[in-house]
């Protein structure tokens, strides 16, 4: 029997991985990636909480998120390239239009 | 130790290790490469957690779905050039203490959390359908309406994708 911990210890190293990835990188396209990293620890988080209550809910949650996932990678990477066309840049830094 | 221990143990090291090199490696393919190995080890760790559908569904929609659209992504835009470029933008040391702090946090809070009486787990219930029934019974059944929601989701992100990614669009 593995205890509960070890997969809440698990996601938390993931999580923390994802936001370093999403604080430090100045790649586009790797904060993306973190961003996936950190949907998956909680998805761990959800499914190990299923898999000790006995309860399916977590695992519908998780196939919710993972959907989440799928439009984020859609819409984020059409972002993407939308700006990578409009600024030749994929760096998070120079993308400061908005900026006064 | 027992072999789901060891399962999960080697599993849980192949993801933090390769999701550390997501987030260090220079070229981005390479990163999209340690994400997909990083994503597989999740995968089995749903195998663990008896989740069969889910390590399907993990493999199929992230690796085979998600991934591929970030390498196709990946051959559009200049990855050469990027790799001449900093790494990581100027404010990376107070992300990076701020990051640490959190996992500090983390850390100390399920370690303390470790001395509660654990989860009194709920007494499996007789004969217990197939995972995958279990799933598709609650997602047809009791989450009807989410699972719409979901769909009317993903159909504004299609169209979303679609109309961000036109030539006219500027």
């Amino acid at each position: 029997m593995i205890p509960i911990h070890w997969y809440l210890f698990l996601s938390a190293g993931l999580l923390t991985a994802g936001v370093i990835g999403v604080l430090t990188r100045r790649n586009v396209l790797v904060i993306l990636m973190s961003i996936e990293l950190i949907l998956n620890a909680v998805n761990i988080n959800l499914i190990a909480f299923s898999y000790y209550f006995h309860a399916v809910t977590g695992q519908v949650f998780a196939i919710f998120v993972i959907t989440d996932a799928a439009g984020e990678a859609a819409v984020g990477l059409g972002l993407i390239i939308a700006l990578f066309r409009n600024k030749e840049t994929v760096n998070a830094d120079e993308m400061d239009l908005l900026k006064w | 130790m027992t072999l789901p221990q060891a399962t999960f143990l080697i599993l849980s090291a192949t993801a933090l290790l390769s999701s550390v090199m997501v987030i260090t490696r220079r070229n981005v393919v390479h990163s999209a490469i340690w994400l997909i190995v990083a994503l597989l080890s999740v995968g089995g760790i749903y195998l663990v957690l008896q989740a069969e559908f889910l390590f399907a569904v993990q493999i199929i929609l992230y690796v085979g779905g998600i991934m591929v659209l970030f390498l196709f992504v990946l051959l559009l835009v200049n990855v050469d050039v990027a790799m001449r470029q900093a790494l990581f933008s100027r404010q990376w040391g107070v992300a990076l203490g701020t990051a640490i702090l959190l996992l500090a946090e983390l850390v100390y809070g399920l370690w303390r959390g470790q001395a509660q009486p654990a989860i009194a787990a709920a007494p499996a219930s007789g004969v217990s359908p197939g995972n995958t029934q279990a799933v598709g019974m609650a997602l047809y059944q009791k989450y009807m309406l989410p699972v719409e929601l979901a769909s009317l989701l993903l159909l504004v992100a299609m169209v979303g994708a679609v109309i961000m990614t036109q030539k006219r669009f500027e």
